[in-house]
């Protein structure tokens, strides 16, 4: 673990959004999607933490968290097309796509909405013992709907094995944070739960690792939730079609000086760019056979439509 | 005089005209004073009237309109934008509970006269919890008036309409109609809210539509012309206050009927059109009433299974023929 696999992961992820974003302007995708360029560094970090069994559950903005927890690539692209994927048969899409087989409880496109679902997942992990955790991702904009705190209250009371990981890139779509909260930071509400709560660099996937992993100890060892706040910065708009005129001039080329690929590129030594040059190519040829196999899947047959609205 | 706009600049200027003519409204929601607008529906509001009077809230829907029905109660007349009409449900207490229930509950000695702006429907690719057609929950909900504009011109008569009634009403704009472009009476007094009305005359059946299946109706009674069936479409504008005695008139001349909406099926308003013509038009009808909408499944993303599932001008056009028996 660490490098050069997180890199790896990253770039993975790094990639298949960029390849995501060039099937938008194609007409490939036909929905919108929100991603996380610049974010990567909080699921690679925080998954490599997890075991299998352990509950992820994150938010439209999840792509990197679903391959971060082993989701398949050329799923994820069908799904996105509107194809019959292996995923969810086209029926998600982009915002709430899904993944059992994977122990990926979703991603959820009503803001909030995961962390009560995330609570449940850990309510099951505790009542059969089986010593899984569930980890939450939402945005920072998220802790200002009821269903959070509400989920977070019941969590700490139950003394639940919830981990939940709030990504703070300081806009909620296109409003800015100081113009949502009061309090400098997130986790300043931690302690209004009796949980712990701790600040990350959410740009370095050691640091979110470090302070995921302890909130996962934590929970494993039945002590119940935590927050982790980890900071980071949009590196594209809130969705696919947000020409970004809200934010101020220079902060996104800023960001970019910032991110976690660039990070890592700037302190590497010859031999490990020499290694990430290799990576970066092995990712790219493995994203586009992703996407050759999306395409050669069919559009899901109409015929089928009715089947699974109940059991 | 009338204005050439397109459904989402009708919005703009109903909006304009109330923080305009109205110091008592206010109005708020998420991404909608400094940004705009997700849809641009508040454009050049902030810069215009200030913080005062239009402003951004958190994401968090229940508490914004639990303080629009506070500051409705108290004096002001607060416009809440809901984003997505699916987001509404993260507040249904608000609607059911809250705004709907106060006025009868204080025997009318509290008002709440606030409006509710929401966008509702599929779109291409859209998944199920971007794509719900609520009105059917507002509409069973009494005490809240309803209304579904269908075109840009109705898009600005009705908001006023909401601005000045002093009930509370939900207006359910259609995400897929912002692009269209229409007339717009922008100097026509404001109507009370309330009022169907004809918009396409025919003789063999009555089509009532409301909100997006309106020009679905008009597209499907243009195709049955030509086929020689006459159909009449109503667009139904509001649910609530329903005008059911322009449906009952229609349904008198036709002889039959066909309900459209892009809601699912069951317990549709289509439903409560069905029953009340079943108990109106009894002697009227010709021909069962026959309802166009979505299955009972949610929404799917993929556009082959939503073109399944999203009722369009052809379903309404098989509905007619079986319905006239062709
Ligand atoms: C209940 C609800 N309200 C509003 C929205 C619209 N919406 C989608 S994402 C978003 C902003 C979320 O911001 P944040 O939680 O910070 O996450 P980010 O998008 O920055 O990752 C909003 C307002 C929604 N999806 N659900
Ligand atoms: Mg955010």
């Amino acid at each position: 673990m660490g490098l050069p696999d997180d890199y790896r992961l990253m770039a993975r992820i790094r990639r298949f959004e960029e390849r995501l974003t060039a099937l938008k302007d194609d007409g490939e995708i036909p929905g919108s999607i929100h991603l996380c360029n610049g974010q990567e560094a909080i699921p690679v970090g925080a998954c490599r933490t997890l075991r299998d069994g352990d509950h992820v559950t994150a938010t439209y903005r999840g792509h990197g968290w679903a391959l971060a927890r082993g989701v398949d690539l050329t799923g994820l692209f069908a799904e996105m097309m509107g194809r019959d994927s292996a995923l969810c048969g086209g029926r998600a899409a982009s915002p709430y796509l899904s993944d059992p087989g994977r122990w990926f409880v979703g991603e959820n496109s009503i803001v909030g909405a995961g962390v009560p679902v995330a609570a449940g997942a850990a309510l099951t992990a505790q009542r059969t013992g089986s010593g899984a955790v569930s980890l939450v991702s939402i945005g920072d904009g998220a802790m200002n709907q009821g269903n959070v705190h509400e989920a977070l209250n019941l969590a700490a009371v139950l003394d639940l094995p919830l981990v939940l990981v709030v990504e703070n890139n300081v806009y909620s779509e296109m409003s800015r944070i100081e113009d949502m909260v009061r309090v400098r930071q997130l986790t300043e509400r931690a302690p209004g739960y009796g949980v712990p709560g701790r600040v990350v660099d959410g740009n370095d996937p050691d640091a979110v690792a470090e302070a995921v992993g302890e909130a996962v100890a934590r929970a494993r060892e039945g002590s119940g939730p935590s927050i982790v706040e980890a900071m980071t910065e949009r590196l594209v708009g809130h969705y696919s079609g947000d020409a970004q005129h809200y934010r101020p001039a220079g902060e996104i080329a800023a960001a970019r000086e910032r991110e976690p690929l660039v990070r890592i590129r700037r302190a590497a030594d010859p031999a490990l760019a020499a290694q990430l040059d290799a990576i970066d190519a092995e990712v790219a040829a493995e994203v586009e056979a992703a996407v050759t196999a999306a395409r050669a899947l069919p559009f899901p047959d109409p015929a089928t439509v009715k089947e699974h609205v109940y059991v | 005089m009338s204005e050439s706009l397109r459904y989402i600049q009708a919005v703009n200027a109903a909006l304009t005209w109330a923080l305009d003519t109205r110091e008592d409204t206010v109005y708020f929601g998420e991404d909608v004073a400094l940004p705009g607008g997700p849809f641009g529906a508040t454009k050049g509001l902030h810069k215009r009237f200030g913080s005062t009077r239009i402003f951004d809230t958190p994401i968090s829907e229940s508490g914004f309109l639990g303080m629009a029905l506070g500051a409705a109660m108290t004096g002001l007349r607060p416009i809440a934008e809901i984003m997505y009409a699916d987001f509404s449900f993260v507040a249904m207490d608000q609607f059911v509970n809250q705004i709907s229930t106060i006025r009868y509950a204080s025997n009318g000695r509290w008002r709440a006269p606030l409006v509710v702006r929401m966008q509702q429907g599929y779109s291409p690719g859209a998944c199920a919890q971007h794509s719900h057609s609520p009105e059917a929950y507002f509409a069973h909900t009494p005490g809240l008036r309803v209304g579904l504009p269908a075109t840009p011109d109705d898009a600005y008569q009705m908001l006023r309409s909401a601005v000045a009634s002093d009930d509370p009403v939900v207006i359910a704009e259609a995400r897929m109609l912002y692009p269209t472009r229409g007339p717009v009476r922008t100097d026509a007094p404001v109507e009370p809210v309330g009022g169907a009305r004809v918009v396409r005359p025919g003789t063999d059946v009555t089509v009532v539509a409301w909100s997006r299946m309106v020009s679905a109706a008009l597209d499907a009674a243009g195709r049955l012309a030509e086929e020689g069936i006459s159909a009449e479409v109503v667009d139904l504008r509001w649910l609530n206050p329903l005008d059911f005695d322009t449906v009952a008139a229609s349904v008198a001349r036709t002889g039959r009927l066909v309900v459209a909406h892009e809601a699912n099926l069951t317990g549709g308003f289509g439903a409560e059109i069905a029953a009340r013509a079943a108990t109106e038009c009894f002697a009227d009808l010709r021909a069962p009433v026959a309802r166009v909408a979505a299955p009972d499944v949610p929404m799917p993303a993929a556009p082959t299974l939503q073109a399944a599932v999203v009722p369009e001008a052809a379903d309404v056009v098989a509905a007619v023929r079986r319905t006239v028996g062709r």
